[in-house]
């Protein structure tokens, strides 16, 4: 990139997600380090332990000091900006019905929180047809848990319908 | 044995029934979540990866194998009719052939793209035959100081000269060799990264990180984005029969052959990456093309070229990821812990200890392609129908997938909180273009590439300057430094003269 071309993308200037990313990737190399410092020393071998887990911890903090630097000269997220306008509503249906998915799922079962998490999903992209939805979601996951647990081997789990199953 | 004698008893293993119908199942699968977007076979092998329990690894390859080759034919599809590629390497398919759908030529645009497809992915899979062998016996006389040299170079390959840029790139590398590097070292037993925590000392699953990226990422990122609500990206309706006229044929077949010869060796480098043959391919094309006016407006040339690009060097990935055990690609990294899962390691010892499994994974990508050409052929109607599923549904489907692969193997919520927290990761990658990719890569390829380090540095004593007194590590490294700042350098001298 020329130099004329920089100063018409950029104006310069903080982009504040583009630093809060790059601070978070200093942050998890210094986690690395912190970790590594916990790796009890060995003596058997020309390398230890311990030699990648500093070199990930620097290559992380490195990395993450390059990337604020980018950040407090205008940040790089704009040249490629795809997202647009945040969607709340959308995505809070979702995180619902994640939340959902963890806190449940070993008291009913698969199948009927993941016809809940299907629910909500749909919700999150806009379907206004609930009944469908739900009638679909209970279908997929009644198929998919006889097709993996019983069939494939999968360990799904018990619940109040694989019960009767 | 003789590489024919080789290639003929994989035949006779990849002809057996049941091989057969895995290669069947892999390959409509694959076409089908090719077609989907927001799918792709990196995910999907990720979800299936569990059936390694199951079915024996010969069976399970072939799967994946199909899949993975599916999974390309499938993407042109989605987009020619839909303009959304769904992914990277079918961006410049877009260019053209969605212009040429527009124009009511959908019908030649998919037979170019199936056609070339089965041309590029047949003479990918003769190259694989044929460059395997070779780079085996290279490959036996690589020590371990050679190993990890060859995959710092891909290291830099995949992270920092393939994307947008090299800090992110190299950023998604260092999170992916942490994430690699979580749980007990299997060298000297100590616990590292695991934050005292006992659920992480086996290590953090790949199915886990893959899907929670893949995934969950994309639809995190989805559903919190106000734009792809009110997608009316409308599919093009097929109305030309899904034929070829005599000068189709003729302007295709060219750009076909290029395509593949640009697109395998590629693909074969210890670099990869799907893109560069593809835009590569469009503007040979585009250069060599008796109607260049033509492009930007539905040239079919435009989709033959780069349709065969990309599949040949699809079958190029899987050149090092057989002999060298070197994944390139998210995909080759997780059919790489496939192979693991079965205590099977990719390389060439490989092709002495196991060569029913090789040559019989080999022997089915020539009928996995026969397969699809009939499947994307007379059968393209299906897949169109599949474009149609609404929005709401797929990515409902997709969660549910999500959890099967991840709760369904551990019955561990530890898993399922693990898979959403990868997920939000995705969804910040997406949202602040970080790659992918090399998270997967070095998961899987950095504790190998530890290893081989330790290996290396025990064999010579702890003398570091083995890396630079062995003529083939110091090559690799010398190729890694110039890959690293041969781009910056050279944009730097332009600007001086």
């Amino acid at each position: 990139m020329s130099d004329t071309d920089r100063s018409k993308a950029t104006k310069g200037g903080l982009a504040k997600g583009d630093l809060a990313i790059a601070v978070g990737v200093v942050l998890l190399g210094l986690i690395a380090g912190w970790q590594t410092i916990l790796i009890p020393q060995s003596a058997y071998a020309a390398v230890g332990p311990r030699a990648f887990a500093w070199a990930t911890a620097v290559m992380l903090v490195g990395m993450g000091l390059l990337l604020v630097k980018d950040a407090v000269t205008g940040g790089w997220s704009h040249e490629s900006d795809e997202f647009g306008e945040v969607d709340w509503q959308g995505g809070l249906w979702l995180a619902a019905g994640l939340i959902a998915n963890i806190a449940l799922i070993e008291t009913l079962g698969f199948i009927l929180t993941s016809t809940l998490l299907f629910i909500c999903t749909a919700k999150a992209f806009g379907s206004i047809k609930l009944t469908r939805d739900a009638l679909i979601g209970f279908a997929l996951a009644f198929v998919a848990y006889v097709g993996f647990d019983r069939i494939l081997g999968y360990k799904i789990g018990s619940g109040l319908i694989e019960r009767l199953l | 044995m003789s590489t024919f004698g080789h290639l003929m008893n994989g035949f006779a293993i990849a002809l057996q029934p049941m091989n057969l119908l895995w290669a069947f199942v892999g390959v409509t699968v694959g076409t089908a979540i090719g077609v989907l977007p927001g799918l792709g076979p990196a995910l999907t092998i990720a979800l299936l990866l569990p059936i390694t329990y199951k079915v024996d690894p010969t069976a399970a390859m072939i799967l994946f194998a199909g899949i993975y080759y599916g999974a390309m034919y499938g993407g042109s599809t989605t987009s020619i009719l839909l303009n959304t590629p769904g992914e990277s390497a079918t961006i410049v398919t877009s260019l053209e052939g969605n212009k040429m759908a527009k124009k009511g030529r959908a019908g030649a645009a998919l037979a170019t793209a199936a056609i070339g497809s089965f041309v590029a992915g047949t003479i990918g899979t003769i190259g694989i035959t044929f460059l395997a062998e070779p780079v085996v016996n290279l490959a036996l006389k690589f020590g371990p100081a050679d190993y990890f040299c060859l995959m710092v170079l891909s290291f830099v390959t995949v992270s920092a000269v393939l994307g947008n840029s090299a800090v992110r790139g190299v950023t998604a590398l260092a999170v992916g060799i942490f994430l690699g590097m979580i749980g007990i070292d299997n060298q000297t037993g100590q616990a590292r990264f695991t934050f005292g925590l006992a659920e992480l000392y086996d290590g953090i699953n790949v199915i886990v990180v893959a899907v929670g990226l893949f995934a969950v990422g994309e639809t995190l990122y989805l559903a919190f984005q106000k734009s792809s609500k009110n997608n009316d990206d409308e599919v093009i309706e097929v109305k030309d029969s899904v034929m070829m006229s005599k000068e189709d044929w003729s302007r295709s077949w060219k750009p076909w052959l290029r395509g593949s010869f640009i697109g395998f060796p590629i693909g074969a480098m210890p670099a990869g990456g799907a893109e560069i043959p593809t835009f590569l391919s469009y503007y040979t094309e585009k250069k060599l093309s008796k109607h260049p006016e033509e492009f930007g407006h539905g040239a079919i040339e435009g989709v033959a070229g780069p349709e065969a690009a990309n599949n040949a060097s699809a079958a190029g990935v899987l050149v090092p990821m057989l002999a060298l055990g070197l994944p390139t690609s998210a995909t080759a990294a997780i059919m790489l812990s496939a192979f693991q899962s079965y205590n099977i390691n990719p390389g060439p010892q490989l092709f002495a200890t196991k060569p029913e499994l090789v040559w019989g994974l080999i022997a089915s990508l020539y009928i996995g392609n026969v397969m699809l050409l009939v499947l994307n052929l007379p059968l393209v109607g299906l897949w169109v129908k599949i474009l149609r599923i609404p929005t709401p549904l797929l990515y409902g489907g997709i969660l549910v997938f999500a959890t099967i692969g991840t709760f369904g193997i551990s019955r561990s919520v530890i898993d399922l909180m693990l898979l959403y927290t990868m997920g939000l990761m995705g969804f910040f990658m997406r949202r602040y273009d970080f790659p992918t990719a090399p998270v997967i890569i070095g998961m899987i390829l950095g504790p190998l590439a530890e290893q081989n380090f330790r290996q290396a540095m025990t064999i010579s004593q702890g003398d570091m300057s083995v890396f630079l007194t062995r003529p083939l590590s110091a090559s690799l490294l010398l190729l890694a430094v110039l890959a690293l700042f041969g781009p910056k350098l050279w944009g730097m001298m332009r600007r001086k003269g």
